[in-house]
């Protein structure tokens, strides 16, 4: 008897089971089925495991103001705070450890054969402004991009809030504008100059011989050396990137969100601060590391014995146009070699 | 003293908007600066919710942490207040804040942002003017929280969705409502802002 019943009841419980399937189905479905209003909604957590950020829609006219929650700030700001103290404060001053050392031990590299009191045009008046328009934009964005990392740390305590604000909020405009004048002398330093930084053999037979540095042999090299090169090609990469990075910030929610901000940020900063560094080597070689290096840039004129020792390729080929432009008959100057 | 803290029950915000609009009013924000919004979370799905949002006043407050000139800084009562004298525009305390509460004046192209402005927690300025006077209230706001009185958004939730308060009470009343009606999407924000869950 109760096995009848229960054997009469199946195809009911099945039927009832189906419905309930069918119905959970439905619901998800369709979305005009009647809601629970305590339907669970999606706990944050799980939003913020999905994506990183929690957006939705919103009523008022800014639409960016969409996005709820950004936990990503706070890795930003540990990224602006931590992070990139650190690395600016140990490549920066690395960097000037590193030059000292290379002071200390290598001394000033002095002309081996001392200055023959003749001169050779290095660079024309027009190289010369391009690359010092490079500069001062470099030396200016350099400082004032330090001071929004460094300036609370060291400045701030030394001038005060007021003053340091006011000094801050000048510079925050002078990064902002020179920016321009520096992209204008990086175009025109790649313009000028591409074409005698093509990597070439030499460049490796310079690298082997340590560049002239270790051993007192100078190594042969063309208007720019192995070491010369890899400046420009990195100042044209490093370059390009806070360019680059740097216009996505100075133009925000144009060509990227809050997200896209972040990143260029963090790009801009360490790529800045590498810059910094290698730009500090090469201000020190064409400085204090070197003697008659700085004249290729402040006068524009070099001593032959300098350039027979550092560029001696470069230095064949700039008297050989000299003699051809020199009318015949005049004494030219012959190679050392 | 008590830690003032914001805490939105998405369960009970009906995305009037009244908190926007009283913000707005009581401190005559200027136009296109929203101190206050409310975001609707999966629209016309099940599970819909909207949340208002603004500055929650975190704890270790990445912005006040990330200013180039420190103007931003935590009160007695957590909230997070900043002074417009010193702000440089820089924007920096946008790309750090996790509820994109600071608003600028303007579009900000060339750095030209203006100074930053943000929710006060109906409490003044973080500058030098005396406290309830017309040149606080000018720059920041009306100051309620001297008055004795919480932010006016909270103060006039028709829902009572929105909290102001000592973050320890209005902890508590949620979880009531939570353990009574038996359901919560939980304290939006507070993970990020406080570092903490109301768990129930």
């Amino acid at each position: 008897m109760l096995a009848r019943i229960r054997h009469a009841l199946a195809p009911l419980v099945f039927l009832t089971m189906l419905s309930v399937v069918l119905q959970a189905h439905a619901q998800q479905a369709n979305p005009n089925a009647p809601v629970s209003p305590d339907a669970s909604a999606v706990p944050e957590q799980t939003l913020l495991q999905e994506e990183s950020r929690i957006q939705g829609r919103i009523d008022i006219p800014d639409k960016r103001a969409g996005v709820l929650i950004q936990p990503a700030g706070r890795e930003w700001d540990h990224f602006h705070e931590v992070t990139l103290r650190w690395l600016g404060a140990i490549v920066i001053l690395g960097m000037i450890a590193l030059l000292a050392l290379a002071y200390v031990v290598l001394g000033r590299i002095r002309i081996s054969a001392g200055r023959s009191g003749r001169k050779v045009l290095r660079f024309s008046g027009f190289e010369r402004f391009s690359h010092w328009l490079t500069a001062v934009s470099f030396v200016v964005l350099g400082l004032t991009g330090l001071n929004i990392t460094f300036g609370k740390l060291l400045l701030l305590p030394i001038v005060g809030p007021e003053t340091f604000s006011a000094f801050s909020q000048i510079s925050k405009y002078a990064h902002n504008f020179v920016s321009f004048s520096f992209v204008v002398g990086l175009v025109l330093i790649v313009a000028l100059w591409v074409k005698d930084n093509i990597p070439k053999q030499v460049d490796i037979d310079w690298l082997k011989q340590g560049g002239g540095f270790i051993k007192s042999k100078h190594a042969p090299a063309g208007r720019f050396n192995a070491g010369e090169k890899m400046v420009f090609w990195f100042a044209l990469g490093a370059g390009a990137a806070v360019i680059v990075s740097g216009f996505l910030l100075l133009f925000p929610f144009y060509f990227a969100n809050i997200a896209g901000m972040q990143i260029a940020q963090v790009v801009h900063a360490i790529v800045a601060v590498l810059f910094i560094a290698v730009i500090l080597a090469h201000i020190y070689i064409g400085t204090a590391g070197m003697e008659g290096a700085f004249e290729a840039m402040g006068t524009g004129e070099v001593d032959l014995s300098w350039a027979e020792e550092h560029h001696d390729l470069w230095l064949a080929e700039a008297l050989a146009k000299e003699r051809i432009a020199e009318p015949p008959g005049q004494p030219t100057p012959a190679p050392a070699k | 003293m008590a830690r003032m803290k914001f805490l939105c029950d998405a369960d009970r915000c009906i995305n009037c908007n009244a908190c926007v609009t009283a913000c707005k009013n009581e401190n005559e924000v200027p136009w296109g600066i929203n101190r206050r919004r409310v975001v609707t979370i999966n629209d016309g799905k099940p599970g819909e919710r909207s949340v208002s949002m603004a500055c929650m006043h975190c704890t270790d407050a990445p912005c006040a942490a990330v200013c180039p000139v420190s103007c931003i800084f935590p009160t007695e009562e957590g909230v997070v207040l900043h002074s417009k004298d010193l702000c440089i525009g820089c924007g920096y305390c946008f790309y750090a804040c996790p509820f994109g509460a600071p608003q600028y004046p303007r579009i900000g192209n060339f750095g030209s942002r203006g100074k930053m402005d943000k929710c006060t927690y109906c409490a003044g300025g973080g500058g030098n003017e005396e406290t309830g006077s017309t040149e606080e209230y000018k720059k920041y706001g009306a100051n309620r929280l001297a008055q004795g009185k919480l932010p006016l958004c909270a103060e006039m939730c028709s829902t009572k969705s929105l909290l102001a308060g000592d973050g320890d009470i209005i902890a508590e009343i949620y979880k009531e409502r939570v353990l009574k009606r038996g359901y919560g999407s939980g304290a939006w924000g507070w993970m990020t802002a406080y570092h903490e869950k109301i768990s129930v």
